[in-house]
This record gives C-alpha cells, sequence and structure tokens, in this order.
C-alpha cells in the first residue's frame, strides 16, 4: 500500500505532468525517495498513472537508477567506463569489495552501503570517480576511499 | 594573442555558478532582451542559419537548418516543443557538465531565445540524473529567470509566454538518442523511434519538436548579440568555438573552450599538458567514445567537422581519450564495447544480440582465452553492426574504436593470443 504521503506526492507530481504517463519517472524517483526502492507497490502506482503494471514495471526495471530490489542506505556509484578504468577503476572496485566485504551489485549484511559499478560519470577530468547521494568523489585513491567510507559509517 | 571564450569566458574561477545579477552584469540576457524586443523569429532564425553552426552534441548537424524543418506556427497551430538534450552520457564527455555548472543561466537564455525563434511556449531541459549539482543550479537558475519574468507568461510584455521544465532522467545511455529522448518524456520505454518522420515535424506527442545539444542552446544567444560574422570568426577551420576536453593519463585533464579547428596536438600538448610522468601517447579517441582512433602521424589535424574525416575519425563530442603505452589497447575497447553493450536498450536484434557477442570475444581475447579466428569474427561484427544494419547509431558507434583498434593494434590482439595472456597484467 502506498502512504498517504506518498499517495499525494504523486498526485502533485501528475498535475504538473501532460498525463500521469509522463510523470511515471518522477513518480517512481518519489516512491523510491520513501522507500530506498520500488517495491510492489508499482501495482498502484500503474492505477494512479493510468497505465498497466507492467508498462510501469517494464520502465522501472529499463532504468539504471530505479531500484526494483532493496539497496543499502547509502549507494555506492562507481564509474567502471573507459577513462576510470584506464586510471584505475580496478583497483578501486577491488579495495572497495574488500573494505566492505561485498561484490559488485551487493549490499553489505548492516544494510549500510550496496556497491554498483555504473556507466560514465562525466566526471573523466577527476578519474577514477564515484558517487555516494548527492556528493561526488574524484581522483580517488585507496586512502581516500578508506576516509570516505570512514565518514559514512555510522 | 588572447581568444575569445565567449561561452566560458565569464565563469568563475571557484567553480560557483553565475547568478542572475552576476549574468547579467557580465553581459547575460542582452541578447534575449534584443531578441524579442528589436527581432522577429524569422530574423533569429536567419542569423543562426548564416552563422553556420553546427550541432554540438556529435553528429554536427547545421542548426539553423535542422530548426527550418519545423513547420511555420500559422501552417500548423497548436502545442510544439523545444528540448535541450542534457542527457550527457558519451565516455569520456564532460563539456556540457562544465556549462551548466558554471553558468546555467546561459543555456537558459539561449533555450528562451532559440523558443522564441521558432514560436514555441513549452521547452523541457532534459537531464542525466547523476548530474544532481548541474540540477539543483538550473532548477536554482530557472527560480530566478522565472522571476525576473525572462521565462513564463507573456515575457517582459511582449506577449511571448514560454514555460521551461528541468526533467531529470533516470539513468540510461540510449535516452540520448533523440527519439528515444521523445519517448522518455512521454513516459514510454526509451527506445528509438523510427525516421521519418522527424521530430521537427512530428516529435513529442506527434507535435513538431525541435532538440539540441546544450553546447548548441549556449552559442545561440551569443550569435545573436554579435551577429554571424563574428561568430564565424571565433574559429580557426570553421565557425564558433569548441568546448574540448581531455582524460586519460595526461598531465592536466580537463575543459578548454577553443577556436573550432584547434589542432588536435595543441589539444594535448599545450592544452592538456602533454603525457602525464612515466607514460607515453600511444593513440587518442578524439571526441566521446563512439569515434575512431587517431595516432601520433594524425595529431596535426584540425578538429573540426570535417579534417578528422580524412583519417577515419570525427569531432565527435570533442571529448579526449587518451591511450597511455601501459595501458593494454585491448583491454580498453573491451571496456568500451562493455559499455555500450550494456547500454543497448534491446529493441534492435543485431545491437541487442551483436553487442554483447562482441564484449565476449573481446574478454576473451583480453583473458587469454581467445582464438586466432577471433580477429576476423571481431572485423566482420564491425560491418554486421555498422551503419544501415542497427534502428539507431549506438552500435555504429560502438564499432568505430572497435575497427580503428583492429587496424592500429592488430600486433597486440594477435599477441594476446598468441601467449594466451595480456602482456599488460
Amino acid at each position: 500500500m502506498l502512504t498517504e504521503e506518498e499517495k499525494t506526492e504523486i498526485m502533485s507530481a501528475i498535475r504538473h505532468h501532460e498525463s500521469g504517463r509522463a510523470a511515471c519517472v518522477d513518480v517512481l524517483k518519489i516512491v523510491q525517495r520513501h522507500r530506498g526502492w520500488v517495491s510492489d507497490e508499482i501495482h498502484d502506482i500503474a492505477g494512479l498513472l493510468d497505465m498497466t503494471t507492467e508498462e510501469v514495471d517494464g520502465l522501472a526495471t529499463f532504468y539504471s537508477f530505479i531500484f526494483r530490489k532493496p539497496v543499502g542506505k547509502h549507494m555506492i556509484l562507481i564509474c567502471d567506463s573507459v577513462c576510470c578504468w584506464t586510471m584505475g577503476y580496478e583497483v578501486m572496485r577491488e579495495h572497495l569489495t574488500a573494505r566492505l566485504g561485498i561484490r559488485p551489485g551487493e549490499t553489505t549484511g548492516d544494510g549500510q552501503f550496496t556497491l554498483l559499478p555504473v556507466s560514465c560519470l562525466g566526471l573523466c577530468d577527476a578519474a577514477p570517480a564515484m558517487i555516494i547521494g548527492d556528493e561526488v568523489f574524484g581522483n580517488l585513491t585507496t586512502e581516500k576511499i578508506d576516509a570516505i567510507l570512514e565518514r559514512y559509517a555510522d | 594573442m588572447t581568444t575569445e571564450r565567449p561561452l566560458t569566458g565569464s565563469m568563475k574561477l571557484n567553480g560557483e555558478p553565475l547568478d542572475i545579477r552576476e549574468y547579467e552584469k557580465a553581459g547575460g540576457y542582452q541578447a534575449f532582451r534584443k531578441a524579442l524586443g528589436s527581432m522577429t523569429p524569422a530574423e533569429i532564425q536567419s542569423v543562426v542559419k548564416d552563422s553556420g553552426l553546427r550541432g554540438r552534441g556529435g553528429a554536427g548537424f547545421p542548426t539553423g537548418q535542422k530548426w527550418s524543418f519545423m513547420p511555420a506556427v500559422d501552417t500548423v497551430p497548436g502545442p510544439r516543443y523545444l528540448i535541450a538534450n542534457a542527457d550527457e552520457m558519451e565516455p569520456g564527455t564532460f563539456k556540457d557538465r562544465v556549462l551548466i555548472e558554471g553558468n546555467p543561466h546561459q543555456l537558459i537564455e539561449g533555450i528562451i531565445i532559440s523558443a522564441y525563434a521558432l514560436q514555441v511556449d513549452r521547452a523541457y531541459i532534459f537531464l542525466r540524473c547523476d548530474y544532481r549539482r548541474g540540477a539543483m543550479r538550473l532548477l536554482r537558475a530557472l527560480e530566478e529567470a522565472y522571476a525576473a519574468n525572462y521565462a513564463g507568461k507573456n515575457i517582459l510584455g511582449s506577449g511571448f509566454t514560454l514555460d521551461i521544465r528541468l526533467h531529470v532522467s533516470a539513468g540510461r545511455y540510449i535516452c540520448g538518442e533523440e527519439t528515444a529522448l521523445l519517448n522518455a518524456l512521454e513516459g514510454r520505454r526509451p527506445v528509438p523511434r523510427a525516421k521519418p518522420p522527424h521530430p521537427q515535424t512530428c516529435g513529442l506527442w506527434g507535435r513538431p519538436t525541435v532538440i539540441n545539444n546544450t553546447e548548441t542552446f549556449c552559442n545561440i544567444p551569443h550569435i545573436v548579440d554579435k551577429g554571424a560574422a563574428w561568430f564565424k570568426g571565433l574559429g580557426l577551420t570553421e565557425g564558433g568555438t569548441k568546448i574540448y576536453t581531455a582524460s586519460g593519463r595526461v598531465k592536466r585533464p580537463g575543459a578548454w573552450e577553443l577556436p573550432l579547428g584547434t589542432p588536435l596536438r595543441d589539444l594535448l600538448n599545450e592544452h592538456a599538458g602533454g603525457m602525464a610522468d612515466g607514460y607515453s601517447f600511444r593513440a587518442v579517441i578524439p571526441g566521446g567514445a563512439s569515434t575512431d582512433f587517431l595516432l601520433e602521424e594524425h595529431l596535426d589535424v584540425n578538429m573540426d567537422f570535417t579534417a578528422p574525416q580524412k583519417f577515419g575519425s570525427r569531432l565527435g563530442t570533442g571529448g579526449l581519450i587518451v591511450l597511455d603505452d601501459r595501458t593494454c589497447p585491448v583491454g580498453l575497447v573491451s571496456n568500451l564495447i562493455h559499455f555500450f553493450s550494456r547500454e543497448s536498450c534491446g529493441w534492435c536484434t543485431p545491437c541487442r544480440e551483436g553487442l554483447p557477442w562482441v564484449a565476449k570475444t573481446l574478454q576473451a581475447i583480453e583473458d587469454g582465452e581467445g582464438r586466432p579466428e577471433d580477429i576476423g569474427i571481431l572485423e566482420g561484427h564491425t560491418r554486421l553492426l555498422g551503419p544501415g544494419n542497427t534502428f539507431c547509431f549506438l552500435a555504429p558507434g560502438a564499432m568505430e574504436p572497435l575497427q580503428s583498434a583492429l587496424t592500429y593494434f592488430r600486433d597486440d590482439f594477435e599477441r594476446h593470443i598468441r601467449e594466451k595472456r595480456c602482456p599488460w597484467r
């Protein structure tokens, strides 16, 4: 069941768009902001958007940053594309997997971190780079990664 | 000689964006006032056409010509749309990020003038979701523009109304393809549409629509303000400036606004500072991941829309990706193809099935499990996935660095297969 708060936000998003369908990506993001991921409330969402469940799920699973499975509190998006790869992505990834004890795509047991290698983040002049939440981290070294993880650990 | 840098010259060195007051102090919104105050839409279209401005997103289509395909408002009345493509996801490309973060109002002014020229009353900025700083700065700038009545209803009493909306996407490379972008905005699965009809006649919700790249829009205010002849004079070999960027093992990775046609050698040696200590130059992908490699012997080429074609490559996005002597070319190409394979939207079979096959073959060679016949298989795929066989340009673009790599780094491919290992690991 969608919460009243989610429903209010969704209806407001629909009003700002040409149609429910056009609001779909924004609506999925609303649900994801509340829950961390897009749960099977996708049925209810489809009803509000005047779309079929399959259409909404087709979009939700198409986009890289709409999650249809639970993810950690902090998403570590590490760029695995060409410039970051050239500048040491693999070393950074290995360091992160060793530090967190997870493989790429997995979430730590305490639910704190999910590690996700992603397509070029447009931070090529600061490669290797990653994003956690709204924060951008460039010119990564293993030491920098240690310091960043310390800050996020609560 | 100091070079004129209309797009970036007024940006702050500390990386903070210009707010509306600072932007206006630096001459911002003058072109907008001139356009709405004293120019007809046809006059603006005409100066843009005369300037010879070509699209800065990678394909280089002449902007004035693109605009001219949109039917006049009296022949096709009703809604019509303008879209700024800021879904910058081409590996090795970050010029639009620099433009948006440093001066969001410049993009907005370009959109307003263009919308007036095309008599459009609804514009969208389609932004990739990882540019969160850019999104925040654009939202703030849009608020300022609305507050000043530079956007919204009856702009400065001119009778012209324009609504500008920011759409933040959710991450897929294909959304940057203009017809996939239309589907994305409509809330449909973002796969490309068949062309024709072209978006100018049948675009967003079937209505006339023009889609231009962010950097293209950023040029518009300056062209309107200073004229077509001035714009043409900015470039070395073709009109205007270009935001070039460089990344990889160079001394100073970064972005520079330079005359269009600046030689590749100057970009690498002068602006990027040459190779980082301990690394030698091997090759460069000059215009984002979808362009062919160039070698040392090609470095005197002028980086414009035509000259690199002599050597089988393209200006593309102007994003230089440098390959050094300590990086495996097979591994690098394997990484590129992995990207394209993952980002294939799955709509057409050659791309959906072919790219993963190419990716697997390259990875096998890189891992020392390649067979001598694999090189021929890869060459075959550069044709199978080439222009004309796929629905959009994603797969043909992916084949560009592969086909030149197979020519220039043939020995490296063969050595991987012969020695059953990557010599760089």
